[in-house]
């Protein structure tokens, strides 16, 4: 009998990138595994290597060590070092002090390359299929859809990857996520993976690598399958990943640090060997059939309590565990919503489009697609921040900025922002804001403010009608009053 | 590292799921560039009145009188979930909690806890509730008492089973450093990494051909 992952036999993707990273196996049942990739940022890579360099060990090998500007920093255009937080400049300035004397490269405040973390890694062929990376930051499982091994840890771990070039990693078991047929017009990969979180739990994937697969996955272009990945820690997994394919291949050829002549055909062979054997034996699957998923949108507190659209808002009666119930009563006074309204008739303060999970060109694209030649409704906000320079740069030049500003956006510079609130901005409190990022947690955009997750046509078309609407039913809408 | 032996305290219930780690230490209350200072920070957002405030909030569990000085917390599922902060870690040791039992963690929280010396004992959701309820009755005398030489909770006259990871659970106990640990096996690594840059020269190149330091 082959045990999951074991290399003899048929083996998962997973198992593979492990296998393929392991030093040796700890005699305490834990892995020695090897590095390839090593990223920071500004709020925790400044602790990270200042305590490094307080315990006396040096960076192993600096040149596979990154460094970015993304949580902290403004995102207001024209921006310096100067930060809403009252602090926030001491983060960056002892980054960039961290990072120069460790010999670090460091995506600083003006680098044109500069950006969140999730988004440039990939973007400048920093992370490849086949490789590990790791980053104080819970989000970095973003980068299992190329078929990377990546996992967020915290500054110890962090300390300890620069230091030995390896972590000490318990080994999670094997999950598959299969998700086939086609998704209805509208609905994207953020509302698969909301509405996957909704199915299984918050903690649905913990103790487990995912690897997401199915025709629906297959089918999903490059910068979807983040948005997929990205939030699979929101489902309390290890990480994700996904098998790279050719639409992978295509992604990175002629990136900046992508392998080129011999050495990028030698990658290329070794990346068509990362997919799971037909016989791999996964430790538990799920199936997801896409075809019924309807645009999604959080109305609670936690990424798992999400309704479609067009649905009520649930009266927590209804859940069955003791547990679920105690949690939607606290989220609905939290979120100041009454059970059995639906969220369409509800609405919203501020629109806020940007963060690792959907703030690239794509994403954007969409949004725009929907705001083209539209107003945002008299009193929401509307904010739409790039997810790097470069995804500015390309926007601005298919003149997506434009679209946004004549709409009434707010048209931003590259990072974290109001996904949370380390930069010290928010919309403020009581304020109802649809959001493309991942977390609804009390307090996460700032104190006492009311999160709502969704995509970035959801949340483009929301800002426009000036409650929460996807984009189908927008059109729909404004179709029947013309 | 600070190790974990045996540790008995006051237990404090906050039995809710999913509690993450934006809610132990709001972003707000990160301040400094420092691991120090993020204790009076720690569960900000239900501790205080008022967001950035001190003033306390007399319902909220750690400031009710009969918790005073708790060292260890009964909590639900998914414990830690959410954000790789390690600060909520740091805010935890720093207000003095030794002990977090619950039903889950979030796995980084969880390697966070061990890297920090704080214990991070996972037990099913009625054991813990039951628990919780003993130390109720008078949380300044019913004890809770951790021993990890023996994986044993004791309340009373309740003793406990848990387990923990033999990896986790000796480095808690010996307080190890884990990078000067992991240092002993140096030479292994170069070997690999040596094997691996034959193998895989297409992982190494655009590093390893540019100017030290200098990126193309």
């Amino acid at each position: 009998m082959t045990t999951p992952g074991a290399i003899s036999g048929a083996t998962t993707l997973f198992d593979k990138l492990w296998s393929e990273h392991a030093v040796c196996e700890l005699d305490n049942g834990e892995t020695l595994l090897y590095l390839d990739r090593v990223f920071l940022h500004e709020r925790t890579g400044s602790i990270a290597l200042q305590s490094l360099h307080a315990a006396g060990y040096g960076v192993r090998d600096a040149r596979k060590v990154f460094c970015t500007m993304d949580h902290i920093v403004d995102t207001f255009p024209g921006r310096g070092d100067a930060t809403l937080m009252p602090s926030g400049t001491d983060f960056i300035t002892a980054t960039r002090n961290e990072t120069r004397a460790a010999n670090i490269r460091l995506f600083d405040v003006d680098d044109p390359n500069q950006g969140i973390v999730h988004v440039i890694s990939p973007e400048q062929g920093l992370v490849l299929p086949g490789l590990t990376l790791v980053c104080p930051d819970s989000h970095t499982c973003t980068q299992g859809a190329i078929g990377a091994l990546a996992w967020g840890i915290g500054s110890s771990e962090a300390e300890h990857a620069m230091a030995t070039g390896t972590l000490r990693v318990r080994k999670p078991k094997n999950m598959r996520v299969v998700i086939d047929g086609a998704l209805q017009p509208g609905v994207t990969a953020k509302d698969l993976v909301l509405n996957l979180i909704a199915r299984f739990g918050a903690n649905g994937g913990a103790g487990y690598a995912v690897e997401f697969a199915g025709s629906t996955v297959r089918d999903l272009e490059v910068e979807a399958r983040f948005t997929l990945c990205n939030m699979a820690v929101e489902f309390s997994a290890f990480t994700a990943v996904i098998a790279p394919d050719e639409k992978v291949e295509a992604y990175f050829h002629g990136r900046d640090f992508a392998p080129k002549g011999e050495h990028w055909r030698d990658a290329v062979e070794h990346w068509r060997s990362l997919r799971s054997d037909e016989a791999a034996r996964f430790d538990r699957e799920l199936h997801v059939d896409a075809s019924t998923i309807q645009p999604a949108v959080t109305w609670g507190t936690s990424p798992e309590q999400v309704v479609s659209i067009s649905e009520p808002i649930p009266y927590p009666d209804t859940f069955a565990e003791d547990h679920r119930r105690e949690s939607a009563v606290r989220a609905l006074a939290y979120q100041n919503l009454a059970p059995g309204n639906h969220l369409v008739d509800i609405s919203i303060d501020a629109a806020f489009i940007g963060s690792c999970t959907n703030s690239r060109l794509s994403d954007l694209q969409a949004a725009a697609a929907v705001v083209k030649g539209r107003r945002i409704a008299p009193g929401v906000r509307g904010v739409v921040v790039p997810g790097s320079r470069r995804v500015k740069k390309a926007a601005e030049q298919e003149g997506l900025d434009q679209i946004f500003i004549d709409a009434g956006f707010e048209w931003r510079d590259s990072g974290c922002s109001m996904c949370f609130y380390a930069g010290g901005e928010t919309f403020g409190a009581h304020q109802r804001v649809i959001s493309t990022t991942n977390r609804n947690f009390e307090g996460r955009q700032g104190p006492n403010t009311r999160t709502h997750l969704a995509s970035p046509a959801t949340v483009a078309a929301s800002a426009i009608a000036g409650s929460f609407i996807s984009a189908e039913m927008l059109a729909e809408s404004e179709s029947l009053a013309s | 590292m600070k190790a974990f032996t045996v540790h008995a305290g006051v237990a404090a219930p906050l039995l809710r799921r999913n509690i993450d780690t934006d809610a132990i230490i709001p972003s707000r209350e990160m301040k400094r560039v420092s691991k120090q200072g993020l204790g009076e920070g720690l569960f900000a957002g239900w501790r205080y009145t008022l967001p950035g405030g001190r003033e306390q909030n007399p319902s909220f569990v750690l400031n009710r009188p009969e918790y005073r000085n708790t060292s260890i917390l009964l909590s639900g599922d998914n414990f830690g979930c959410g954000s790789s902060r390690e600060h909520a870690v740091w805010a935890l040791a720093e207000y003095g909690i030794r002990a977090v039992i619950a039903s889950g963690f979030g796995a980084i929280f969880h390697t966070n806890c061990i890297r920090n010396g704080i214990l991070p004992v996972c037990h099913d959701e009625q054991v813990i509730s039951d628990l919780a309820e003993r130390v109720q009755e008078d949380p300044q005398n019913n004890l809770v008492e951790i021993d990890l030489n023996r994986c044993r909770i004791v309340c009373g006259d309740r003793e406990l089973e848990f387990a923990l990871e033999e990896g986790a659970r000796h480095m808690l106990l010996n307080g190890l450093d884990p990078i000067a640990l992991t240092l002993q096996q140096q030479k292994l690594i170069d070997q690999f990494e040596n094997t691996r840059r034959k193998k895989h020269a297409w992982a190494f190149a655009p590093f390893e051909d540019c100017v030290e330091g200098v990126l193309p």
